[in-house]
This record gives structure tokens, C-alpha cells and sequence, in this order.
């Protein structure tokens, strides 16, 4: 996911680093706890997790072999499964542009000259350190029908808020602006984005006559891609794995309106203890994420914009 | 004039994000009949401190916060020791294989959560250590991909002079590790450990699935079943939600500048 950021590294630090020896096992114990935390912890599952999917494997009784069944069952028989993807789907394409609009918006403004830029990054950022469960209580309260403030806030505008929680249409917004609260991670990264910009860019723009528009347009948004495309597969894995605030804000209510593709996974292992079953959903879920990861990918050397000459010289100083 | 505009912008998209805060914060303090009225009141007319006091009374929240304590110190423990000592071996170290497994351990960043959750279960089921704290801990004494990958960034524009000295004066590896290598990765390690106590200290679906008894549980965990249990005690259940915001905030104030040039120096968050 984060193999370009490895191009940082100057050439010269790779030729040095070899220098220092003692024994041939020495490198491979430095790495010996990964390697045991791979097998145990992640290649390990992953691989188990492809076994089982193929069988039907409850947690107590009969362990049995059935090929492509539990997949077909997911398919062709589960009205819940294409519930749950239609709700992550459409949660997906709310929340990813907005999350990347926002994030994007908000570094704009803070890349601004102006003064305690560093207070108001702290309080775009806060929201991001808190828990999944704490946001999610803290929502439930500002979300509350009739005592809630966002509702006394929209009744200031003249609007009847609608009973957020409560309401198949705007269960899933609300939860959508619950998570956008959390992007600061996503603006820190824009901000930093922004600021590897060479200022020259725009000085010469504007000399040239180009407004604020067409600046954005041809300087920000092509100097910015890499960023956006590194954000965009970010959001769009978050978005699949959309579980907490579901969880706690509305138990995937009402009438299955916030049922996310992560609950629907959760419920058929822990709830029903279908663990093969669920084990396909996950691997439907991993070869969907890796799909669109790939498809953005394919798609970027469209629209990404690499300065390729620009980062090697920005190297070669470093390297000296 | 435009700055006016970039001002007043500013402030009231601030106003929004602290928002909610505000409204945690005030309900905490209010008296309960002042909770249930409309308009909203915003400003409670006498602080309820005892509000704290009584909702965290109610509930084994001291279990729980010493649960929460021994999961995040330990498992920030091991992994801040695992993840620097694999950092370590891939940055300074060539050896045959070493950029197909560094290849490796960043595909696995990719790998959901949810995949491996199942097997997981299983694994610690067959380990018997479901409805212990272990499942919270082990792992991270086995290093995160991210860590690992974001500590070897840093080490890499570390000058290998003084290990070299080191090594001339007859340091053996883990010496120099410990001596040398640990006390200038500090900046890194500082920004690794934030980020671990905060994934830690607020992790709910890890616990959720591997404690069952509530003498096991989390903070975040006992947050979820205080609400199932009392969920009209708004006060008392933003009083805890307050309570439990506290360190991942005190600790983000403390290491502020750290984590904002960590993540602008990496362009990724664990």
C-alpha cells in the first residue's frame, strides 16, 4: 500500500547500511518476532480462513467439507448477504468523496497564512484520537430526536430534524457524519501534501494571470493525485470495515438500514457460530477490497500525476 | 478581506468539531431533569460532579480500567520492543530475502481486519484463551506491520558512524541495538507508542470477541454495556464516555507535535 513512500530512502544510505556484520543468523533474529507473528497471527489465519470456507464449520459439532457451497448459499440464497453490501455500497459512496473533500477542504484552509494555524489542526484533528465507542456514545446523544443538539440546531433554521437514529433514510447519513467527524488523519496527510507544493508554481501561475479556480484545477488537484489516490484506497478499505459504530450507534437498525457488510460478517460467526459461512463472507469482502484497490490503481496513471523528475533531485540534496 | 472570510471559516468549522465535545461535556455535568428539555439548555445551572462519581460506582469501571491498563501497557511494552527489533534487522541488515519479506510485510498492512478475525477466534479458542486478556496482548510482542515499516523509515536516516565505532570497539549486535540505536530512535519510538496506546485503549471489536466475562472486560467494552443497561442515564453514561476520552486526549496534547510531523512524515496512520 505504501511502497512509493519506501523511494524515499537516498540510494547511498542502501550501500552503507551493509557494513555491519556478525554472523549470518544475526539479521534474520532482528526479524525472527515478525516472522513468527506472520505465521501465528496473519498469514497463518488468512490462509486457515480460505480452508474453512469451504467447509460447513459450526463452533460445536460436525466439521464437514463442501466445496463452493457456503459461497453459492452467500450468493443465491441469503437475501442478508445483498442487504448488507447494498449498505456498505451506498455508506461507500457517500462517505468516501465527502471524507476526501473534507479532509482536503479543511488542509486548504489550514495551508492558508494565517495565524494559530496549529490550534485549529489540533481541533480538526481531536475527534481522531477518541474511541469508536466514545464517538459513537457522544453521537447517539447530539443525534437524539427530541432532546438532541443537532436537531434544536436545524429547529434554529426552521427545519424539523428527523428522528436521526430511528429512521431507515437517515440512520445511514447519520452514521456517514459520525465517521466524517474522525477524518483528521486524512487532513494531516493533505496538509503535508500541500505543503511539498513548490510556491514557485504559483507565482508563476498567477503572473501568468490564472485565478484561484484554474490554479486548483492545474496545480493543486495534478500536484495533489498521488495523495488523493493514497487516501481514496485508504477510505475505501475503512468503509468495508465498517463495524463500531454500527455496532453501537445502531445495532444495524432500523429495518437493517445501517446493517453494514462487517456486521452481517460478525453476526454469522458469533451470533449463529456459522464460522466456514462467515469465513466466505470475509473472503468476498478481502477479493472486493482487493478489486477496487486494484481498479483505482490501474485507473490512476490516468489521472496521478507523478513529479518524477522534481523527487529525485529533492533525493540527490538529501543523499548529500 | 480575504482573510476576514478564511477567519470566519475557520471558526465556525471549529465551532462544529468542538461541538459535540461541548455537548459531552456539559450533559456530564447536568442534573438530570435539565437533560430533557427544549430548547437544549447549554450551560447545566449546577455542576454535577457527583454525576461521575455515582456513574462509574455503578459498574465494576475500576475493574475495567485496571483491565484496560494492563492491556495497554503490556501489549505497548512488547510492541515497541518486537516492532524496533524487526525495524532494526530490516534497516541496517543485508541479508538474502530481506526485500522480498520487507515487500511481504507491507502487502500484509493490507490485509482486513475482518479476514483474519475468524481464524483468530479459533486459534486462541484452541489455546484456551478466550475470556483472557491474552488475545489483547501476545500479538504485540511479534511487531505491526506499520510500526515496523515507519520505525525502519526512521532508522534509515540515522548515520551508521557510530554503530561502526561501536562495532570496531568490539559491541555486539544487540549491544549496539540497545546502546546505541534505541536512545536516537526515541523521537520514532515516542510516535509508535502513542499510536499503539490510543489503537489499544480504544479497541472495542478485539475485546468484544474474545471476552465474554465481565470481569475480563475493557473499558470501552464495559462503556458498550453500561449504555445496553442504563440507557436513560444519559448524564451518568457521559460522564464515563468523558472519563474514557481523557487519556487518548491527554496523551495526544502531550505528544502532539510528534504525531502531526509523524503522520505528515509517513502519510499513514496504524
Amino acid at each position: 500500500m505504501s511502497t512509493h513512500e519506501t523511494a524515499i530512502i537516498p540510494p547511498q544510505a542502501a550501500k552503507r547500511r551493509s557494513k555491519i556484520k556478525w554472523g549470518r543468523a544475526t539479521p534474520y533474529l532482528f526479524i525472527l518476532p515478525w516472522i513468527i507473528g506472520l505465521f501465528a497471527f496473519t498469514l497463518g489465519p488468512l490462509l486457515f480462513s480460505l480452508v474453512i470456507s469451504f467447509f460447513d464449520w459450526p463452533v460445536v459439532g460436525q466439521v464437514e467439507f463442501i466445496g463452493f457451497r457456503n459461497y453459492s448459499e452467500m450468493f443465491t440464497e441469503d437475501p442478508m448477504f445483498w442487504t448488507s453490501l447494498g449498505v456498505t455500497l451506498k455508506f461507500a459512496a457517500l462517505f468516501v468523496p465527502l471524507n476526501i473533500i473534507i479532509a482536503l477542504g479543511l488542509a486548504m484552509l489550514l495551508n492558508q497564512n494565517v495565524r494559530g494555524k496549529s490550534i485549529f489542526r489540533t481541533i480538526f484533528y481531536l475527534p481522531s484520537v477518541i474511541s469508536g465507542v466514545a464517538l459513537a456514545m457522544i453521537w447517539a446523544w447530539v443525534y437524539s430526536g427530541e432532546y438532541g443538539i443537532l436537531n434544536y440546531f436545524l429547529s434554529l433554521l426552521g427545519i424539523t430534524g428527523p428522528d436521526w437514529l430511528n429512521d431507515t433514510t437517515w440512520a445511514p447519513v447519520a452514521i456517514v457524519i459520525a465517521s466524517l467527524w474522525g477524518q483528521g488523519t486524512m487532513m494531516l496527510i493533505f496538509l503535508a501534501g500541500l505543503k511539498n507544493i513548490p510556491k514557485e508554481l504559483y507565482e508563476a501561475s498567477s503572473i501568468d494571470g490564472a485565478g484561484r479556480g484554474r490554479q486548483f484545477f492545474s496545480i493543486t488537484l495534478p500536484m495533489l493525485s498521488p495523495t488523493v489516490l493514497f487516501n481514496l484506497i485508504t477510505t475505501i478499505i475503512a468503509a468495508f470495515q465498517q463495524l463500531t459504530l454500527a455496532l453501537v450507534l445502531t445495532g444495524g437498525g432500523p429495518m437493517r438500514s445501517t446493517y453494514f457488510y462487517a456486521m452481517y460478517m460478525y453476526e454469522n460467526a458469533f451470533k449463529y457460530s456459522k464460522m466456514g459461512y462467515a469465513s466466505a463472507n470475509a473472503w468476498f469482502m478481502f477479493l472486493i477490497v482487493l478489486a477496487l484497490t486494484m481498479v483505482v490503481f490501474k485507473s490512476s496513471s490516468m489521472w496521478v500525476y507523478y513529479e518524477g523528475e522534481m523527487k529525485q533531485n529533492g533525493n540527490k540534496k538529501k543523499a548529500k | 478581506m480575504k482573510k476576514v472570510i478564511i477567519y470566519t471559516l475557520l471558526a465556525f468549522l471549529s465551532a462544529l468539531f468542538l461541538a459535540p465535545f461541548f455537548w459531552l461535556l456539559t450533559t456530564s455535568l447536568k442534573s438530570p431533569t435539565e437533560l430533557y428539555l427544549f430548547p437544549p439548555k447549554w450551560l447545566p445551572s449546577a455542576l454535577h460532579f457527583d454525576n461521575f462519581a455515582k456513574a462509574w460506582t455503578s459498574q465494576p469501571f475500576n475493574l475495567f480500567l485496571k483491565n484496560s491498563l494492563i492491556v495497554t501497557c503490556l501489549s505497548l511494552l512488547g510492541q515497541l520492543l518486537s516492532s524496533a527489533l524487526v525495524a532494526y534487522g530490516f534497516a541496517r541488515y543485508k541479508f538474502k530475502g530481506r526485500d522480498a519479506l520487507f515487500i511481504l510485510l507491507l502487502a500484509t498492512m493490507m490485509i482486513p481486519w475482518e479476514v483474519t478475525m475468524i481464524p483468530l477466534y479459533m486459534e486462541f479458542n484452541y489455546l484456551g484463551w478466550i475470556n483472557t486478556l491474552k488475545p489483547l496482548i501476545v500479538p504485540s510482542f511479534f511487531g505491526a506491520p506499520f510500526f515496523i515499516f515507519l520505525l525502519r523509515q526512521f532508522i534509515m536516516t540515522l548515520p551508521v558512524e557510530l554503530e561502526e565505532a561501536a562495532r570496531i570497539d568490539g559491541a555486539n549486535p544487540v549491544q549496539i541495538f540497545l546502546r546505541i540505536i534505541t536512545p536516537l530512535m526515541t523521537p520514532a519510538l515516542v510516535l509508535v507508542g502513542v499510536f499503539h496506546m490510543l489503537n489499544s485503549w480504544n479497541d472495542y471489536l478485539g475485546p468484544l470477541i474474545f471476552l465474554n466475562d465481565q470481569s475480563k472486560y475493557t473499558l470501552t467494552l464495559g462503556l458498550a454495556q453500561f449504555r445496553g443497561m442504563y440507557g436513560v442515564d444519559m448524564e451518568g453514561i457521559m460522564a464515563v464516555t468523558t472519563l474514557i476520552c481523557i487519556p487518548p486526549l491527554a496523551i495526544f496534547f502531550m505528544a502532539q507535535k510528534h504525531i502531526v510531523e509523524g503522520v505528515a512524515g509517513t502519510g499513514i496512520k496504524g
